[in-house]
């Protein structure tokens, strides 16, 4: 298919989020003869590969990056492209506001299909349209019969975002008007139900791709998003640096007064990766057992550092000690001793614990 | 010909893949840049993005908890 343009061959830019219908969308739109390439946006709250690199137990699990993959199954090429700071505006002031949590999809649709058109990946010209996996019916918020519209018209791209996977569905557009693709070889997939992806997933051979509804964001997770409510209370602004939506992923997070949080390291992968913190953060070590490390985030006073090497001590080796030895570490260089009786269970406040 | 060098130390994945992808942007086809790296992830998507884009894994090694890729860049 795919009649030329100017004299070459289409060029779309397809959304590879790592999961199976963006990578299917694209599959579709490559067989017809588009000149394919993938972009990724890293917004900073992925959740798999940093999950799986900080800690220890997911060490045995597969540590590929499934857009990456998905790239290398298609043969295309994937631009991967830091868009922390500019995901910023979409996280804390989102137009069309969040989902059940603090996710704001729709405006997270909007500015990726924004962003790929705009953004420089090809030496000679722009992207042509657009592609994303997309199906009408299948997510609450930006997968819509009444949203899809949105996301096309306020992304700017409007006829040029071609949903392949639904476009049946859909209003004919400009790849399909101009004849670069075949609508007849497009999809009218719609709803949750995930065997027509499944089905032509197995057509095309791919097999072991990551879960079936696409890539996943630590906004969607309840827990997540009460951490990251917490930490703008607590800074007494809506704002975030990468370092701090990092750490909202690792450990378990007490607060106790309103002044500081602890970070305490669940397992050796959390407490190896909270040490590359100790630099910038007061911190509690362990001496007299083995136990986490834990990060203390604010300005707790000499009794709130003494609650906290008991609540750190609570989760060491030596929980049912009688006393156990914790350093302060602050950043300037000095050491606090501390002597602690570890928190018994019951002295924990339910209330302390952040996410839960 | 020239030899570049990029530290990802304590960056995690994707990051020390779109530290390199950004670097390889300003070489020249030929030049060859050394990526270090601490986050095991890039064990797999540093040769992944190689072979994505067509440049030339030269060397990859790991040692302790560090991992070394040697590249050459083909534009």
């Amino acid at each position: 298919m795919a009649g030329y343009r100017n004299g070459r061959r289409p060029r779309a830019a397809a959304l590879i989020s790592g999961g199976l219908d963006s990578m299917l969308a694209a599959k579709v739109v490559l067989d017809q003869g588009v000149d394919v390439e993938g972009v990724n946006f890293f917004t900073g709250f992925c959740v798999e590969g940093h999950t799986h690199a900080i800690r220890k137990r997911e060490r045995s699990k597969v540590k590929r990056n499934n857009a990456l993959w998905s790239a290398e199954q298609l043969g295309i090429k994937l631009h991967i492209v830091d868009v922390i700071d500019d995901y910023k505006d979409v996280v804390l002031n989102p137009k069309h506001g969040y989902g059940a949590n603090l996710n704001p999809c729709l405006d997270c649709k909007t500015f990726m299909v924004k962003n790929a058109l705009t953004e420089d990946l090809v030496t000679d010209g722009e992207f042509d349209f657009v592609i994303t996996g997309e199906v009408v019916g299948q997510r609450p918020m930006s997968q819509r019969s009444d949203t899809m519209p949105v996301i096309a018209r306020e992304s700017g791209a409007g006829d040029r975002l071609l949903r392949p996977l639904s476009a049946r569905n859909l209003p004919p557009t400009l790849p399909e008007r101009q004849g670069w693709v075949d609508r007849n070889k497009l999809y009218g997939f719609h709803g949750r139900d995930r065997k027509p992806q499944i089905a032509l997933a197995e057509r095309y051979g791919f097999t072991d791709y990551a879960q079936p509804a696409g890539g996943c964001c630590f906004l969607t997770d309840p827990r997540y998003s009460r951490k990251l409510k917490d930490l703008w209370d607590a800074k007494g602004e809506r704002d975030y640096e990468l370092d701090d939506i990092m750490l909202l992923k690792v450990g378990r997070h007490l607060r106790p007064a309103p002044n500081y949080k602890l970070i305490v390291g669940r397992e050796e992968g959390e407490n190896n990766f909270l040490a590359g913190y100790r630099h910038r953060f007061l911190h509690l070590r362990m001496v007299s057992h083995d136990g986490p490390l834990t990060l203390i985030d604010g300005r707790p006073n000499a009794d709130h550092l003494t609650l906290a090497a008991r609540i750190a001590a609570r989760y060491s080796q030596g929980r049912d000690a009688e006393a156990v030895r914790v350093d302060a570490c602050h950043v300037d260089g000095v050491t606090e001793q501390f002597v602690v009786a570890p928190l018994a269970p019951w002295e924990i406040d339910p209330r302390w614990h952040i996410g839960t | 010909m020239s030899a570049h060098h990029l530290d990802t130390l304590g960056l995690l994945c994707p990051l020390p893949v779109i530290r390199t992808q950004d670097r390889i942007k300003t070489l020249a086809c030929g030049d060859t840049l050394e990526v270090v790296a601490s986050d095991p992830g890039t064990l797999h998507d540093i040769p992944a993005w190689c072979r994505v884009h067509g440049h030339v894994l030269l060397e990859s090694a790991q040692q302790d908890d560090r991992f070394r890729f040697l590249i050459e860049a083909r534009h």
